[in-house]
């Protein structure tokens, strides 16, 4: 019996060494400077929306928090990733609300499902614009089900709809699955990176990409920082 | 003599100072000096019917008729390009307005030939009914050795259209619901004039301003961007029109209310002579509002009928 558990041990240190020594980088994503200012936007041609709202919300562009954060940033391993087609099963939604993308950024991994949401009393039509992926443009009239797609190349998408055009979003698809959005004042974490070295990139849709090298040797959390220069415009 | 030997040295070295910054000019311009380098024809296909086009024999059509416009390079960067609206189509992104095919999905051989044959209406793409069928098989095969989708993708498989049932004043008034409840006229407009609330706002997928189709404008025959029948319009819907901020209602039409919403469509038309126009005429002009007839089945059943969609 006891060899068999000793065995069992040995085997599951073989099979999965990733499993027993897993390391996280976390971290904090903020700005230096002035961000660009955020309009609030008129809903009033879509009154159905527009009462969702107490106040009006702003453009989400540039997302700040207290202390400088940046939120909505992508940081993910760049480079140095293991798990390149390992595609998770876990279906990831996209919602639209109040006539607004929910989350604003929506990071993904290549060929993975996602489920786009109308929570609306509106028609909204989804209208993707990717540049190396396949273009296309659904609509999606209150009440229907989910449209359920993927993307099979990675890329930085962004999304819009032709019908209300202060919906701006986001699809980030990625060749791996570690990647985190920043928010809650700027923080991030990537966890169960197994020993090795890695870039790690941070990604913002209007203050553009910042990279850093980090190593993995063991059970460890290593701090990596990034800070973006805002500009006003 | 030192004078002159002082403005002699200013001058050389003037010169060189010249010389070397419109070395640094030039050289940055590098690319845009000589000839650029030739299109490698691939030896594409296009099958129409029991017709084969080959690209290799479109080469001197496509500079001589479509280059213009569309670019040596499919690029829709041609010579005439800046001065058009909408602007010519971009080959190498594969991207195409009008389809069999479900969106985002390449179009069929067919497709391709019957817009190069039909021209596309409100656009400066003219009707090219001066070339034969195997001169347009030809060129539907050049214009795939632009983007590499062409070699990795198979065209869509064309939507099923089922037979179109009779033009009635019920069908018209259908149509009619839906184009609310789908809120075709948050572009459209509620008359079909291209004046919905949306309309000003609308741009293509690069970024130039679009304007939405007014079914109003056309005259006793006019057409649409995609094809002057019935079966047309039922295709722009269901398919969309890729690359513009029209989306496809293939998941949330059915296929026979579908054609209610092509009969509505048509009496938009206000100039045009069609079947939907005289059935409206027979009625007085007045579309009735719309009674379910067929409530689902489910929970909805204990509501009133006649609760419409």
């Amino acid at each position: 019996m006891r060899t068999n558990k000793i065995l069992v041990a040995l085997l599951t240190l073989l099979v999965c060494p990733s499993l027993m020594l897993a390391g996280t980088v976390s971290g904090k994503v903020t700005y230096t400077g002035t961000p660009a200012h955020q309009k609030p936007i008129d809903m009033s041609k879509e009154p159905s929306c527009a009462k969702q709202h107490a106040t009006p919300i702003s453009t989400e562009t540039v997302v700040t928090g207290a202390n400088n954060a940046l939120d909505n940033v992508v940081v993910y391993v760049s480079a140095g990733a293991t798990d390149e087609g390992q595609v998770p099963a876990q279906a990831i939604t996209y919602t639209q609300k109040g006539c607004q993308y929910i989350p604003h950024v929506l990071p993904m991994h290549v060929n993975q499902e996602f489920d786009i949401i109308n929570d609306d009393q509106t028609s909204h039509n989804i209208h993707p614009l990717p540049k190396v992926n396949t273009e296309w443009n659904k609509s999606q009239p209150p009440g229907t089900p989910p449209i359920k797609e993927k993307y099979d190349k990675p890329e930085f998408i962004e999304v819009k709809c032709n019908i209300h055009p202060w919906m701006h979003g986001w699809f980030v698809v990625l060749k791996t699955s570690h990647y985190d959005l920043s928010k809650e004042g700027g923080d991030f974490k990537l966890p169960n990176l197994p020993p090795g070295k890695y870039t790690i990139t941070a990604w913002h849709e209007k203050y553009g990409t910042q990279t850093a090298d980090v190593t993995i040797t063991g059970n460890e959390t290593k701090d990596v920082n990034f800070t973006f220069k805002a500009t006003a415009y | 003599m030192r004078f002159i030997g002082a403005i002699l040295f200013t001058a050389i070295a003037g010169l060189i100072f010249v010389a070397s910054f419109t070395a640094t000019v030039s050289a940055q311009d590098e690319p845009l000096v000589g000839p650029k380098p030739p299109v490698v024809v691939k030896p594409m296909e296009s099958h129409i019917g029991n017709i084969t086009g080959h690209a290799a024999d479109a080469k001197s059509d496509y500079r001589r008729y479509c280059a213009g416009c569309h670019g040596d390079y499919g690029d829709a960067n041609g010579e005439n390009a800046v001065w058009l609206d909408p602007k010519p189509r971009d080959f190498t992104i594969a991207t195409f307005k009008c389809r069999s095919t479900l969106t985002g999905t390449l179009p069929t051989d067919e497709d391709l030939f019957n817009t190069i044959g039909r021209g596309i209406t409100n656009s400066n793409m003219p009707i090219w009914n001066v070339f034969t069928k195997q001169q347009r098989a030809n060129l539907v095969a050049y214009i795939k050795i632009f983007s590499p989708r062409w070699e990795h993708e198979k065209a869509g498989t064309p939507i099923t259209i089922p037979p179109e049932p009779p033009v009635t004043i019920e069908s018209i008034s259908h149509g009619q619901a839906l184009f609310a409840k789908l809120e075709c006229w948050k572009c459209h407009g509620t008359h079909g004039e291209g004046d919905g609330p949306s309309a000003s706002t609308l741009t293509d997928s690069k970024d130039n301003p679009i304007r939405p189709y007014n079914f109003a404008l056309g005259g006793k025959d006019s057409r649409f961007k995609c094809g002057s029948t019935n079966e047309d319009i039922y295709k722009i819907f269901m398919t969309g029109v890729d690359g513009t901020p029209m989306p496809s209602f293939a998941d949330v039409i059915q296929p026979n209310d579908a054609w209610d919403l092509v009969h509505f469509l048509r009496t938009l038309q206000v100039h045009r002579h069609s079947k939907e126009n005289e059935v409206l005429t027979a009625a007085h002009g007045v579309i009735p509002p719309y009674v379910n007839k067929n409530p689902p089945p489910a929970a909805d059943t204990n509501k009133a009928p006649g609760g419409g969609q």
